[in-house]
């Protein structure tokens, strides 16, 4: 019931590897992670959630405040490596609409 | 009609650490039932909405408890999230909105609001009162045989388990 949170630059990039569940608990060191790259001109934000397998509306307000960040600032944002289950939230919430999430190659298992 | 197995009842403090505890359990009651994994995460999920309603609203400066309850029925998992708190936690669900619209500008979107949508969106029935704090009662039903019963409806879930 914890999140853990690695940041990493590459080619010019800035990763995000979470790893964990994203609730009421967790998000707030997720914000504190993730709005200061989404805040800097010209980022790109990548935030992996290969590992996340659980998310709530806490979290899902983190990235509609981080999607805000990138619009005043110039930088940008993309979550890749979704499980189904987590990409459903966000369907169902209609914020994969909005947000930039990357096909997941890998299919959870069912 | 079903009648009361059980009723389990859990009584924590309102801060976020133990709306986790709460969420693991509530999903080994759903899990033992045999609810399928996706009505497990949406359970799970229901009910950590409701109880992070109650974490962040129900009480100001004060500490408080919230009340889990579970409602164990053959057919069903009935869970109440109950606070004694200023019912301030009413209005904020009732200022809920509904699902994203993309048509709206970023700029204009709200981080938070969307609790009590994915409680209704989740849950097959939701109550909520508040009389001397907030009570949300959500319940589930469960679909047993998955995909041939589910074409019959609810009704044709109640054959007996062996």
């Amino acid at each position: 019931m914890n999140l853990e949170i690695k940041h990493i630059e590459k080619e010019g990039k800035q990763f995000l590897f979470l790893q964990g569940e994203i609730d009421v608990y967790t998000s707030e060191t997720l914000k504190q992670s993730l709005l200061p790259l989404t805040a800097q001109e010209g980022n790109e934000v990548i935030v992996d959630f290969s590992d996340v397998n659980y998310i709530d509306s806490t979290g899902l307000g983190i990235f509609i405040g981080a999607l805000k960040s990138t619009h005043n600032h110039e930088s940008s944002m993309k979550l890749t490596g979704m499980a189904e289950r987590v990409r459903r939230l966000f369907k169902i919430t209609g914020l994969d609409e909005i947000i930039d999430i990357e096909e997941s190659e890998r299919e959870e298992a069912k | 009609m079903s009648q009361t197995s059980d009723f389990l009842e859990m009584k924590v403090p309102a801060k976020p650490e133990y709306v986790g505890v709460i969420r693991l359990t509530i999903s080994g009651v759903a899990n033992r039932l045999g609810y399928t994994y996706d009505d497990i995460e949406d359970i799970k999920i229901a009910v950590a909405e409701a109880c992070t309603n109650v974490v962040n609203h129900a009480y100001e400066e004060q500490a408080g408890q919230m009340t889990v309850g579970c409602g164990v029925y053959e057919d069903r998992l009935e869970i109440m999230v109950a606070d004694r708190g200023q019912s301030a936690s009413v209005d904020v669900l009732k200022g809920s909105v509904g699902p994203i619209s993309a048509n709206k500008p970023v700029t204009q979107l709200k981080e938070g609001g969307l609790g009590l949508f994915l409680i209704d969106t989740l849950m097959d029935k939701v109550e909520i009162n508040n009389d001397n704090g907030v009570i949300i009662v959500m319940t589930k039903f469960l679909q047993r045989g998955e995909v041939e019963q589910n074409v019959g409806g609810i009704s044709a879930t109640t054959t007996d388990r062996q």
